[in-house]
């Protein structure tokens, strides 16, 4: 199997199993490119890659570029502040005047859930979701589940723990259909007003004490938390949120030994996680940083449906 | 040469007034733009058809005739967003539907609030293919805040007030809008979501919504504004009509409202007679988003019950065009809204009568007679003397639903490929034939 059996990465809903399997392995030779010290491969040239990218981002499109220069495409960026989308263009619009440049892929980054497949539907491109309303952000989860995998080598049996607005978090929902995929046991933490209606049918445990869902854990990914769900009435304080969920050393006594602690980034801390726990020896947040790249050029590089003998 | 003693005589068709027990087949003789009789062939009724013209005679063997189809729940976009729909695209497209009787909500741009747009709306239809009412504002441009000049409103003809689209949040307003509306003995018909809870949801709130990672409008505020409304209506003994009933908790507490003897109707779409927010993330298909949103299978079976067991008085389509440059968009930016008009007859024989849960003398009293009831409208019979406005349906053809065949000027509706059973195939308006399908054809 070296073939995904989609030529688009929405989500990893319904992904089957040997895809993300075949994308973590493939990921395995291109960390080994980023430690190099010409850190680039010729897999991508002569394939414009276009970051659409519709929302703030740092980490994900700096990680997306570097990906992409790595494996020598040319690329294009693309973001609303500086676009024609102000002027009131539409989002096919958009899209279909990007095509007509002849451009191969695109990684798009959207407020709107299901803004990706909208693109799917305008376009021939490959599209690489880069994060989608509440949706979903599979690279995200892609990278953290690589984290883990290398250090633990399988994921089968490990019970991960996601703590924070699971609500609105796109990283969350990635998250869960990944790592259960893989075999891990899922469960989700957070205050119930920041739980979705009907969460039991996410199939994971679900709890609103903190203490409780680390107890045997192995895996904590703390999420940030967003300040303005405060300001909406979600909940009462930052303080308070603090006091009931906030990660801190006196709490991962519950956790199994050789525990991992990871987090998406941007961290709010001393709000969601303490310093002392992010910048602990078993937190993994800047590995997950470093990852991000070699999983976003393995992503790239199987959807481009290159083989490795025509880049070289 | 013509026949002087009849203007149209439709002959030979299955004819269903559920008003009258009605159910056989016979000939329908007009005069007027009125029904003269409704008589089974005799020897002589065989000879005055003879000595018709051929164009004063419809030979409706095998087909149904029933009282033209009356729709209270419908958008046109005229004045303010023409290229949506027009007064007169959609009274085309109510022909074409069956509908002989429509009436339009105030939410156009600008709002139905004063006479002279309630006039505007008159004149637009004067010479369209049907029967225009007009619903007016509850509030001074749907604002929610001061009520409008109801009395000029219904003067000027409106046949009730709404704010559709909104509701009226602030109880104290809908309180007095139930006191007032009451002198003039029309109903208040309320889009009864509190916008508190509903919070910007685009679709349901439901398992559908947290995978879709999409912000969910509760059935509960659906429940709650219905709630509080029977209350006030209670309290007032004012009429209240619930527009597009959509959660089981709305049908139950509707149910529980006319057990106690409020005075309160309520209206059903299509959509929600059949749909459930499990199409949504098929394809983030913007033609499925639509206010109050589509919801679960629970849901769904509760407005078929309460339907079925009259809790829920009619079907309405909430017919709400939209152009496809709105339309073609990101879900949560896309306007909600489908249309209905010409797909609701299909929809309901295929999904409802076929599959058991309404005869069609039950199901074309609820599309024609009672919705007529609710709303004070002639229409809804075919006794002698009433008007001639009449459908002629081909109850089983089958057909299938095709972006390019609107009369309406818009196509957003999620049921385009959809296959479905029972078309319209004339529609007469006062004894004229506004629409006809074999024409159409040719």
């Amino acid at each position: 199997m070296s073939k995904l059996s989609s030529r688009h990465l929405l989500g990893l809903e319904n992904v089957p199993r040997q895809d993300m399997e075949l994308i973590l392995d493939t990921s395995v030779t291109f960390r080994e490119v980023i430690d190099r010290t010409i850190k680039r491969v010729p897999t991508l040239r002569g394939i414009t890659v276009v970051n659409l990218f519709y929302e703030a981002s740092t980490r994900t499109r700096i990680s997306f570029e570097l990906a992409e220069k790595r494996l020598s495409a040319d690329i294009v960026n693309f973001s609303t502040s500086t676009s024609s989308v102000k002027k009131g263009e539409s989002l096919r619009d958009t899209v279909q005047n990007i095509e007509a440049m002849k451009i191969d892929m695109v990684v798009v980054r959207h407020g709107s859930s299901g803004a990706p497949y909208f693109l799917t539907q305008c376009m021939d491109a490959n599209i690489i979701n880069g994060g989608d309303g509440a949706h979903e952000h599979p690279t995200q989860a892609l990278l953290d589940m690589f984290t883990v995998r290398e250090k633990y080598g399988s994921l089968d049996g490990l019970r991960v723990v996601l703590v924070g607005d699971i609500k609105h978090s796109r990283v969350i929902r990635s998250n869960i259909w990944g790592f259960k995929a893989m075999g891990a046991s899922v469960a989700l933490c957070g205050p119930s007003t920041l739980l979705p209606y009907e969460v039991e049918k996410f199939g994971c445990d679900v709890y609103t004490d903190i203490d409780e869902a680390l107890d045997g854990a192995d895996v904590v990914n703390v999420m940030r938390i967003q300040l303005e769900r405060q300001k909406s009435g979600l909940f009462p304080s930052q303080r308070e949120y603090t006091n009931l969920f906030g990660i801190t050393k006196d709490r991962l006594k519950r956790l199994n030994k050789n525990y991992t602690i990871m987090h998406p980034g941007p961290m709010n801390r001393g709000v969601e996680i303490s310093s002392e726990v992010a910048d602990s020896k078993n937190s993994v947040i800047l590995e997950q940083v470093t990852n991000g790249q070699a999983v976003r050029m393995a992503v790239l590089y199987l959807l481009s449906g290159r083989k490795e003998e025509e880049g070289s | 040469m013509a026949s002087k003693k009849y203007d149209l005589v439709i002959s030979n068709g299955r004819v269903i007034d559920p008003a009258l027990g009605f159910g056989k087949i016979a000939d329908i003789f007009i005069k007027d733009s009125k029904i003269v009789k409704i008589e089974k062939e005799t020897a002589v009724t065989k000879k005055e058809k003879s000595s018709l013209a051929k164009d004063q005679l419809i030979d409706a063997t095998d087909k149904l005739v029933v009282p033209g189809l009356v729709d209270i729940h419908v958008h046109l976009r005229e004045p303010g967003k023409e290229s949506a729909e027009t007064v007169l695209s959609g009274c085309q497209a109510a022909a074409a539907g069956g509908f002989t009787t429509i009436c339009c909500m105030p939410n156009t741009q600008p709002r139905i609030d004063s006479q002279e747009t309630v006039k505007f709306v008159q004149d637009r239809a004067k010479d369209a293919p049907a029967r225009l009412y007009v619903v007016g504002a509850i509030t001074k441009n749907i604002e929610g805040k001061e009520l409008a000049e109801i009395g000029d409103l219904v003067k000027m003809g409106a046949v009730a007030i709404t704010d559709d689209g909104h509701y009226v949040q602030n109880p104290e307003i809908m309180r007095r809008a139930l006191e007032y509306a009451s002198m003039f003995d029309i109903p208040v018909m309320q889009h009864a979501e509190d916008q508190y809870l509903v919070d910007g949801g685009v679709m349901n709130e439901s398992y559908q919504s947290a995978r879709l990672g999409m912000k969910g409008a509760p059935a509960v505020a659906e429940e709650v504004a219905v709630l509080r409304d029977l209350a006030l209506c209670r309290l007032t003994k004012s009429r209240l009509h619930i527009q597009h009933v959509s959660s089981k908790g709305a049908v139950e507490a509707i149910r529980r409202g006319k057990a106690e003897g409020i005075n309160v109707t309520a209206e059903v779409t299509p959509h929600h007679l059949i749909l459930t927010d499990e199409e949504i993330g098929k394809e983030f298909n913007t033609n499925l988003r639509v206010n109050p949103p589509i919801r679960t299978e629970v849901d769904r079976e509760a407005v078929i019950e309460g339907l079925l067991d009259g809790t829920i008085d009619c079907i309405a389509s909430d017919h709400a065009p939209h152009t496809e440059e709105d339309k073609d968009a990101e879900f949560d930016k896309a306007p909600p809204g489908m249309i209905g008009l010409e797909l609701t007859l299909g929809l309901i024989k295929t999904f409802l009568i076929d599959k058991g849960f309404l005869s069609w003398a039950e199901a074309i009293r609820k599309m024609s007679y009672v919705p007529a009831r609710i709303l004070n409208l002639p229409g809804g019979t075919l006794a002698d003397g009433s008007q001639a406005d009449i459908s002629i349906i081909d109850p089983d053809k089958t057909w299938t639903v095709k972006k390019n065949q609107f009369f309406s000027k818009s196509n957003n509706t999620p049921f385009i490929g959809q296959k479905l059973s029972g078309l319209v195939s004339a529609t007469i308006l006062a004894g004229n034939i506004v629409f006809d399908r074999n024409k159409e054809l040719n």
